[in-house]
């Protein structure tokens, strides 16, 4: 991925990129909770021309036995692209580079998750990227913690996260597929915007210390307001059935 | 919504909250109520998480020489030990008296830190199921389908004469006619939808109404 080069123009002289984005603009993104029945919480999402869909089971019972732990849950996470996300077929099955970034975006929701409620079991995440267009392990992991939250599994936070990267030498918000294949750095990002926490950080080519920090300054800013779009998929998710999202005060009947 | 801030400084954290820097923050999505000097959030979904006392409908899922071990819809299945079952087993002879796939209703006997959990069948009005349907929701909207002090339960037994028992594992055992049990289903089906609207019990109390009067001039 890091940087072919090429003589593909991806940012124009005044300052817009290919897709007539500015460099701290993000794609388009929508997200909408509970869409799938069977699953505990589940999330829908769409980042641009990403199409990504998330289901979280559990708390249940974790198989195989050897790996549940007897002061806390596991998070297990399972992020697959199907064969048709891709524009050339992908061949379906785990891989190199979807067990990789199973692995760490499980590791980023295990933070946010109070495992130590639910000794012995497992929390399943799975991801499945219909459409992929670049930045599909911080959209999988935006909407695999919508899910979780629908799931009703208590977390210190939601998890917003975004990739910064650097195409024709300039710092630029949420990657694009071109500008991800032909540019020269891939920054993916996941904080806790309450707090600042990094949950998850990888890099992928090269740039320089100032321009990780202004990198850091763009995904900070983002991931901002993917959190408020994240948090106004949830609200929706109840709103919709009758009362309004500002229902949250002591007005329910209860038992 | 969790990380959202519980302003208060004179509440202390309830269930579904957690403390950092002295601050309470919400760990769950749902609804915050404010009960004596507690901040709780009342959770809108998730699984069955055991309570000590709580009344549950389980399903014998396996049998050993001196326990079962039930199905009760929480993350492990819950051993019942045949110390807690209202007949005199002897060893080796618990499958005479239930078996796989038998419906029994249950009272949880502990939880304890490791969420390790036991049942007992050693109480009033426990026993083990027989004919009848059971029913699955969401085990968080079971306070609304109990209703105010079971108002709305009541409501659905008067108008549809079963015999209903909900398990606060979000099973519920109905008994009765089959057209009313299927009316009974309907309108649990319609507080889980709509649980967390207003005028639900209104709402309820205008189908059973409607569904009660279709039926009985037929029936008669």
């Amino acid at each position: 991925m890091s940087g072919t080069p090429s003589d593909i123009k991806l940012i124009y002289e005044n300052g817009i990129r290919i897709d007539g984005r500015k460099a701290d603009e993000m794609r388009p993104l929508k997200i909408e909770a509970g869409v799938l029945k069977r699953a505990d919480g589940s999330a829908y999402l769409e980042w641009g021309k990403n199409k990504i869909i998330a289901a979280v089971y559990g708390p249940r019972e974790c198989h195989p036995r050897h790996m549940q732990n007897p002061a806390k849950a596991i998070v297990q996470c399972k992020y697959n692209m199907m064969s048709f996300s891709v524009s050339d077929r992908k061949r379906p099955g785990p891989d190199r580079r979807s067990i990789e970034i199973s692995k760490i975006i499980s590791e980023a929701l295990e933070y946010v998750v109070f495992t130590e409620n639910f000794p012995r079991t497992s929390i399943d995440v799975y991801i499945e990227v219909l459409q992929a267009n670049a930045g599909t392990r911080v959209a999988g992991l935006t909407a695999a913690s919508v899910a979780l939250a629908d799931a009703g599994i208590p977390m210190k936070d939601l998890v917003p996260a975004v990739a910064v990267g650097k195409a024709d030498g300039q710092i630029v918000l949420d990657l694009n597929k071109e500008e991800d294949n032909y540019g020269s750095a891939d920054l993916p990002i996941a904080m806790i915007p309450r707090t600042g926490e990094v949950l998850l950080m990888q890099m992928d080519g090269h740039m320089t210390m100032e321009e990780v920090d202004k990198a850091l300054g763009y995904a900070k800013k983002a991931c901002q307001e993917i959190y408020e779009v994240q948090k106004d998929a949830l609200r929706r998710r109840y709103a919709m059935s009758g009362g309004d999202a500002g229902e949250d005060d002591s007005s329910d009947e209860e038992a | 919504m969790p990380g959202d801030l519980l302003d208060g400084d004179k509440l202390r954290p309830g269930a579904g909250t957690y403390v950092e820097d002295g601050k309470i923050y919400a760990a769950i999505l749902g609804i915050k109520t404010i009960k004596s000097n507690y901040v709780n959030i009342i959770p809108m979904g998730g699984r069955y998480i055991p309570c000590v006392g709580d009344s549950v409908i389980g399903k014998v899922e396996d049998i050993g020489p001196s326990n079962w071990l039930i199905d009760i819809n929480a993350p492990h299945p819950a051993p019942l030990h045949v110390n807690e079952v209202p007949w005199r087993v002897e060893f080796g002879d618990t499958a005479r008296y239930m078996n796989v796939g038998d419906v029994i209703l249950a009272k949880i006997l502990m939880v304890d830190e490791t969420m390790r959990f036991q049942v007992t069948m050693k109480d009033q009005g426990l026993r083990k199921l027989q004919d009848g349907q059971i029913v699955e929701i969401s085990p968080s909207k079971v306070p609304r389908v109990i209703g105010k002090s079971g108002s709305m339960i009541q409501m659905i037994k008067g108008y549809t004469n079963c015999r209903i028992f909900v398990g606060q594992n979000g099973r519920i055992w109905l008994d009765g006619e089959v057209d009313n049990i299927m009316h009974a289903i309907k309108a649990i089906q319609m507080i889980e939808e709509d649980a967390h609207s207003f005028g639900l019990t209104e709402r309820v109390k205008e189908y059973l109404e409607g569904v009660t009067q279709q039926t009985s001039p037929g029936s008669e």
